[in-house]
């Protein structure tokens, strides 16, 4: 390792430099840029960091100083969560890793010149770019709806203010009234999640406001873990949810977040709370940079580079993955093999093939956990599935409480696989 | 109640009054215990032969004092724990086994607990068989225990590679944390390296049944099993 990093930085006092951490800045140290602190970002500028030792200067762009997990925020509408549980900022990643984290947006980015511009004005170089700025949500989507409707009509798709809005108006609900949730069509941003969502505001209807109704308009014909949670919602929630499909003009739909009325297949219902999840692309960053085909930025598995700037890595939601679902664990997957190709490429350490994973944990009412994941690798086309796993229906409560209890260990792996 | 009445037995037991199994079917049901400690089994030996594995073995537990082997590695919980004064009498394994987390901060001990009564006093009423009759327990005889999966001695000779071992664990930490904490999901640094790579083949030919294990170890090669074994082992 040592004698490739030599190799590549071309000089026995650059390798004695690297080689003592922290670093001073600059002196030639290969520069990688982070954009977006979530699941993709974080963990890619922490591996890249942690692996690299103080060689690569590692700079994370992220406007937010907290970011909230979509990942369980679901279960904070259902109560199952506190706010705070879902709340992580970045101190170590900059404290224990030596990030330099940046509270900014990026606003621009030259390809030739390889330099990043911020909102506040700064130009960040780099060698190697990461891009992993999540959804935005496509315009005109949703008719009726668009991002000023969102206070009336929340799509609780970036989690923070937009769930404890969406959670407050559930609760404010009048008794028998109606919750609406517009779903949005693939590709979007995890699969099970307005699934999950639908249970969990249904699990907090059944406790405080049991004649309530829920009407879900769903653009496709059929959804992740369909069965696992029609049959959940038969169990738990009998009654109460009216899932309208495409083949019942679920994908025929208009809102109006002035009257609070959804028209489905022309049939309009005064709702007291609605959810709209509009149809999504690539954080908007991304189509600056040109990097986009369609909605998404296509890329090669093995490396996780952009297809269209071999300097340019993206991940997680952002990218046209192949197989993989847009979750959280696939961002975090795909990242750990970015990281292991960019200190390939930068400081010369070893490089193997890309392996990826995928694991989504959903929850149907109290310990009735379910869960899909798949195994993928990286061919020359894309990221293909390679194995997978469902559960089942009828599973024993004892399985589906042990599934849920996995969730919860997931999480806290995972979140302190991002941040350290 | 029943907890009096039990360490009384215990204690009787123990003085070398009413031995035996009649005495153990006082705490609980020791044929149901023994089925319960197939939860325990894939990390802690028991009987004859028994040797510490992931966690310590389990022979002659009674009253011995909590992080009392000098051969075994204890979390810096269980060690505060002894500090402490924890003895392993029928309350302190009681209170353990119902919450580990809670009684023991920082135990390594991946499991949720027993919260019902009934569960942990069958478990133990299994467990006191082996401490009754210590003297009948040859602790350094050759294994008895039964290992899960027949490995080849080729495949457990195979020196994993700890800079791939670094790369495949990035796909473990997603869930196993790399603190080896336990929230849900087993920790799995420090393993003995036999027993990771046992428990790896184990789930690679389905016989422990996790369906995302079983789906992990399934595309793992020999050599990547040893590398993960060797990274996880060294780790802290
Ligand atoms: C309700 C819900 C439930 C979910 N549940 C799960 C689950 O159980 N399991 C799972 O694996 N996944 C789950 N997901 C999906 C998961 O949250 C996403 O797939 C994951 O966050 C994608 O990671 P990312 O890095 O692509 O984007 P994000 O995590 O969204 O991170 C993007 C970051 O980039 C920043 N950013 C954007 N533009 C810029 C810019 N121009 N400059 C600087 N920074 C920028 C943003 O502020 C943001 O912090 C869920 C999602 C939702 C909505």
């Amino acid at each position: 390792m040592t004698l490739n990093r030599r190799n590549f930085l071309g000089a026995g006092a650059a390798v004695a430099a690297s080689l003592s951490a922290p670093m001073v800045l600059g002196a030639g140290k290969p520069r990688v840029v982070v954009i977006g602190g979530g699941a993709g970002g974080a963990t890619a500028a922490r591996y890249i960091a942690k692996g690299s030792k103080g060689a690569i200067d590692v700079t994370l762009v992220e406007p937010s100083r907290t970011y909230y997990t979509c990942f369980f925020s679901n279960l904070y509408i259902g109560g199952f969560r506190e706010l705070s549980s879902i709340a992580h900022s970045y101190g170590k990643l900059a404290s224990d890793y030596g990030i330099n984290v940046v509270h900014d947006w990026a606003i621009g980015i030259d390809r030739d010149a390889k330099t990043v511009s911020l909102a506040g004005g700064a130009k960040l170089p780099y060698d190697r770019l990461v891009l992993s700025p999540g959804i935005d949500f496509v315009d005109g989507a949703v008719p009726g709806w668009d991002v000023s409707s969102q206070n009336k009509m929340p799509h609780a798709y970036k989690a923070g203010s937009q769930t404890e809005l969406l959670k407050a108006q559930v609760e404010a609900m009048p008794e028998g009234g109606t919750f609406a949730m517009v779903a949005p069509p693939n590709p979007f941003r995890c699969p099970p999640g307005p699934y999950e969502r639908v249970s969990m505001i249904a699990h907090v209807l059944k406790e405080k406001n049991p004649t309530a109704k829920i009407i879900v308009a769903d653009p496709k014909p059929k959804f992740s873990k369909m069965g696992l949670f029609q049959e959940g919602w038969a169990n738990h929630y009998d009654g109460m949810i009216d899932w309208i499909g495409q083949d019942f003009g679920g994908d025929v739909v208009e809102v109006n977040a002035d009257e609070m009325t959804v028209s489905i297949d022309g049939e309009v219902t005064k709702v007291d709370a609605c959810n709209v999840i509009p149809a999504m692309k690539a954080g908007k960053i991304c189509e600056m940079a040109s990097i986009t085909e369609g909605n998404w930025a296509p890329v090669i598995g093995h490396t996780m580079q952009s297809r269209i700037d071999e300097n340019i890595h993206v991940l997680g939601d952002a990218c046209a993955q192949g197989d993989m679902p847009k979750s959280g664990f696939s961002a975090n997957s795909q990242a750990k093999v970015a990281a292991m190709a960019i200190r390939g490429a930068l400081t010369g350490s070893k490089v193997f093939p890309a392996k990826f994973s995928n694991t989504c944990w959903s929850l149907i009412d109290t310990d009735d956990g379910v869960k899909v994941g798949a195994t993928y690798e990286a061919t020359d086309e894309k990221i293909a599935k390679v194995d997978g796993f469902i559960s089942q229906t009828g599973e024993s409560g004892d399985l589906r409480k042990q599934t849920f209890e996995e969730s919860v260990g997931w999480y806290a792996g995972i979140t302190s696989d991002m941040f350290g | 109640m029943r907890l009096a009445i039990s360490i009384i037995t215990l204690w009787a037991a123990l003085t070398g009054a009413a031995l035996g199994e009649e005495s153990a079917e006082a705490i609980g049901d020791s044929e149901r215990g023994a089925k319960m400690f197939k939860k325990c089994k894939s990390c802690h030996q028991l009987g004859d032969g028994a040797k510490h594995k992931i966690g310590p073995h389990l022979n002659g537990i009674f009253f011995r004092p909590a992080a009392t082997f000098d051969d075994f590695k204890y979390s810096k919980g269980m060690y505060a724990a002894r500090e402490a004064g924890l003895v392993w009498d029928i309350d302190g394994l009681s209170r353990f086994i119902e919450d580990p987390r809670g009684t023991v901060p920082g135990t390594k001990m991946s499991f949720h607990g027993l919260p019902k009564e009934k569960d942990r006093f069958d478990l133990l009423a299994f467990l006191r068989i082996y401490s009754d009759n210590p003297q009948n327990i040859p602790e350094a005889a050759p294994t008895a225990i039964k290992v899960e999966v027949e490995l080849s001695p080729e495949i457990l000779a195979i020196v994993g590679d700890p800079d791939y071992g670094e790369y495949l664990a990035t796909e473990c930490t997603t869930c196993h944390q790399s603190s080896g904490d336990f929230d849900g999901i087993p920790g799995i640094v420090g393993w003995p390296n036999e027993d990771f790579v046992i428990a790896m083949h184990a789930y690679k030919l389905k016989k422990r049944d996790h369906p995302v294990m079983q789906m992990m170890a399934g595309r793992l090669a020999d050599d990547e099993i040893a590398a993960l074994a060797a990274y996880f082992g060294n780790l802290n």
